[in-house]
């Protein structure tokens, strides 16, 4: 037998690995040509590259800015180019950008739309970047207030008695749980506030109003369009369903029998609709249920019903989240006497929500593309504006250009989402796998 | 299985065993489903006690010790801990699970909290201690499992013994009077178990009642006071770890011992 006796005498010192591994070429070979197969590969594609930007790159640059119809547009390209070039008419762009970023809003308020947006920037920037300081979330809490008032205007008492339906709610809450313990006091809060709201917020807003007039010129919902329209109601359904879809997801995850059916089937029901049918019955059938006379604004029933739908989406995403999470980690909240909420918030959520990043921003995404869908039922987002800008007879006929921008004007949105929930999931990256 | 040579000789002086009850558990029963895992459980536990519970896989000893600070729910009869009734009163139980430690398989330490912030966590939150407070205690508790360099780096970056050491610094840190340890060393690789074995017997000699549910014979004759076998749901035998050992009554008692020695 052979000897399998074997003793290194002396250990191998670090080398270089070999040039054509690393470098340019090293990437060259490895990503483009490592076989004969991707080779063909790499070839077939720089073809089909080539082939699409020689079409495209002359239209996008053989193009019109100063025409003021299409047949404009093409006679400018026609004599500039030659007779048959191709080009783009972006005339019709520069013509009526503003519509398609503010729709019928009047021109000599367009500060107030844009300082909304500002904001809304502003009050999110906080919660979206923790390194900025945490003050300035109290400014996120107004922002909910100011935008509405800056986008529809009336008069400044309006915010300011709906804020002050806030702080009745607190002082019955630290009043009432005094003396009829917390659970008392949270529903005292809840009705003081709720009655406010109902009965007394606008008289006594009117008559605040009345004695000291402060306001902005009123602008109604039907003067509202383009990208504006898209971004308010994006902006809101997607605030506002991430905590709905928290408790819808924990409420279906409940031990409680009636609240668990009651979110099994809302969420069930919910996407089991097309959001286009629940946009319909937010336009037509709403007015049937609701008491004749009152006046149920159109774009806070579009807000009412994409929110909902985001938020049965958004459970399901979650609930996902927290299948993930190992029994272990709810054990040891258990065990170390955390109660429920505190469990839920300081382990549960955080943990879950990381997980369901991907998701939560898919949602977010699909939520502000259907957005457009508003279109449907007669409201000018930018899809509705460009119908009607492609009826107007100088731009009949439009169809790569104006789709084009509003197609740009979306990817520049979710793409910067996209981007977001990377950096998220990188700075929250805490385990080493 | 460690080698009992391996460990360092505990210190006996301080284990002292009151006759204060800390845990009365009269006549339980629990079923999953309509399975029968625990029978008939009548067990007393005084102060300072360090009792090993062990047994073949799906005896229900972890299932037991589970019940202690209500993880699982038992059906039948009463269990005792400080004195307080564990019963469908929340607030008995969270008052229970704030005085009990446990000390899990697989860690379940919170991978998103650095180490110390897992310590600190259940001190500020349930016991309202002010953070700089609970950040010492942290430290103080961390320095005792022998890590304390490793305060600002998260789980992830831990081996499992430096993992399971947390996890008990983690209990300490909320002052608990009775710890409980579900086979604490089973998932750990054989060069770490002695690190966490130390850990425990460190705390055993500060005089800690301690119920480990653990195949570790060689931490059970020199730490424990009582040694408690139990098969089929039921505590079969229990006894002062020399005569379970070396004189064990029971012929199921006799079958464990010859698989699990006997190698």
């Amino acid at each position: 037998m052979a000897d399998l006796s074997y003793v290194r005498t002396e250990m191998v010192p670090e080398q270089a690995p070999p040039p054509s591994s690393v470098g340019v070429l090293g990437w060259l070979r490895e990503n483009l040509f490592s076989g004969w197969f991707n080779v063909l590969l790499t070839l077939l594609s720089a073809a089909f590259i080539t082939m699409i930007l020689a079409a495209v790159l002359p239209w996008l640059f053989h193009s019109s800015w100063t025409a003021g119809s299409l047949n404009e547009c093409r006679q400018q390209i026609a004599a500039a180019y030659g007779e048959h070039a191709e080009g783009a008419c972006w005339a019709v762009i520069r013509e009526r950008h503003l519509q398609l970023l503010f729709g019928f809003y009047p021109s000599e308020l367009y500060w107030r739309p844009v300082l909304a947006f500002v904001v809304t920037f502003l009050a999110l920037a906080p919660v979206l970047f923790p390194a900025l300081p945490r003050k300035m979330l109290w400014g996120s809490v107004l922002v909910p207030f100011l935008v509405p008032w800056l986008l529809w205007g009336g008069t400044l008492w309006l915010p300011l008695t709906v804020l002050a339906g806030f702080g009745l709610g607190y002082v019955a809450l630290r009043g009432v749980s005094g003396l009829a313990g917390g659970l008392g006091g949270v529903v005292a809060a809840a009705a003081v506030a709720v009655l406010w709201w109902l009965f007394l917020a606008g008289p006594v807003a009117q008559g605040a109003h009345a004695l000291f007039p402060l306001g902005l010129e009123p602008v109604p919902s039907r003067q509202f369009g383009g990208f504006m329209l898209s971004i308010t109601i994006g902006v809101v359904a997607i605030t506002l369903s991430l905590p709905i879809g928290i408790v819808l997801a924990l409420g279906r995850q409940s031990d409680l029998f009636i609240l668990r059916t009651i979110c099994v089937g809302f969420i069930e029901f919910v996407r089991g609709v097309p959001l286009i049918t629940l946009l319909f019955v937010a336009s037509v059938l709403l007015n049937y249920f609701l008491p004749p006379g009152t006046n149920f604004d159109i774009i806070l029933r579009v807000i009412i019903m994409v929110t909902l739908f985001a938020s049965a989406y958004m459970a399901e995403v979650i609930r996902g989240g927290l299948a993930a999470l190992p029994k272990g980690q709810y054990e040891a909240a258990d065990a170390l006497g955390l109660d429920y909420w505190k469990a839920q918030r300081l382990i549960i959520m955080p943990q879950a929500l990381k997980i369901s990043i991907p998701g939560i921003v898919s949602t977010f995404i699909g939520v502000f593309k259907d957005t457009t869908l508003v279109s449907i039922i007669g409201l000018f987002d930018p899809i509705g504006l460009s119908n009607a800008i492609r009826a107007d007879t100088n731009w009949n006929g439009i169809v790569w250009e104006l789709y084009g921008f509003i197609a740009l004007m979306f990817f520049v949105f979710c793409f910067s989402m996209s981007r977001y929930s990377m950096y998220l999931e990188r700075k929250l990256q805490t385990e080493r796998r | 299985m460690s080698n009992p040579a391996e460990t360092n000789k505990a210190d006996h002086s301080r284990m002292t065993v009151s006759d204060n009850t800390a845990i009365q558990i009269t006549s339980m029963n629990k079923w999953y489903g309509a399975f029968h895992v625990l029978r008939d459980i009548n067990l007393t536990i005084y102060e300072g006690e360090r009792i090993v519970v062990c047994g073949p896989s799906g005896s229900g000893k972890s299932t037991l010790i589970r019940c202690i600070n209500r993880l699982e729910e038992h059906q039948a009869g009463d269990i005792f801990v400080d004195g307080i009734e564990l019963s469908n009163d929340l607030k008995n139980i969270d008052k229970i699970r704030s005085e009990v430690g446990m000390v899990f398989q697989h860690f379940n330490l919170f991978p998103h909290l650095t180490i110390l912030e897992n310590c600190t966590l259940a001190p500020i939150w349930v016991r309202k201690v002010p953070r700089k407070e609970a950040e010492e205690t942290a430290m103080h508790f961390l320095e005792k499992v022998k890590i304390p360099e490793q305060a600002n780096k998260y789980p992830g970056q831990l081996s499992g013994g430096q993992q399971q050491r947390v996890a008990i610094a983690r209990s300490l840190c909320m002052k608990p009077r009775i710890m409980l340890f579900d086979e604490p060393t089973s998932a750990l690789d054989p060069e770490m178990i002695k690190e966490v074995l130390d850990t425990m017997i460190a705390l055993a000699e500060e005089g800690m009642t301690m119920i480990c549910v653990t195949h570790e014979m060689g931490f059970a004759r020199q730490v424990a006071n009582r040694v408690i076998f139990m098969d089929q749901g039921q505590i079969v035998e229990q006894n002062e770890p020399e005569e379970f050992f070396n004189n064990p009554k029971s012929d199921r008692t006799k079958l464990f011992l010859s698989q699990i020695l006997g190698h």
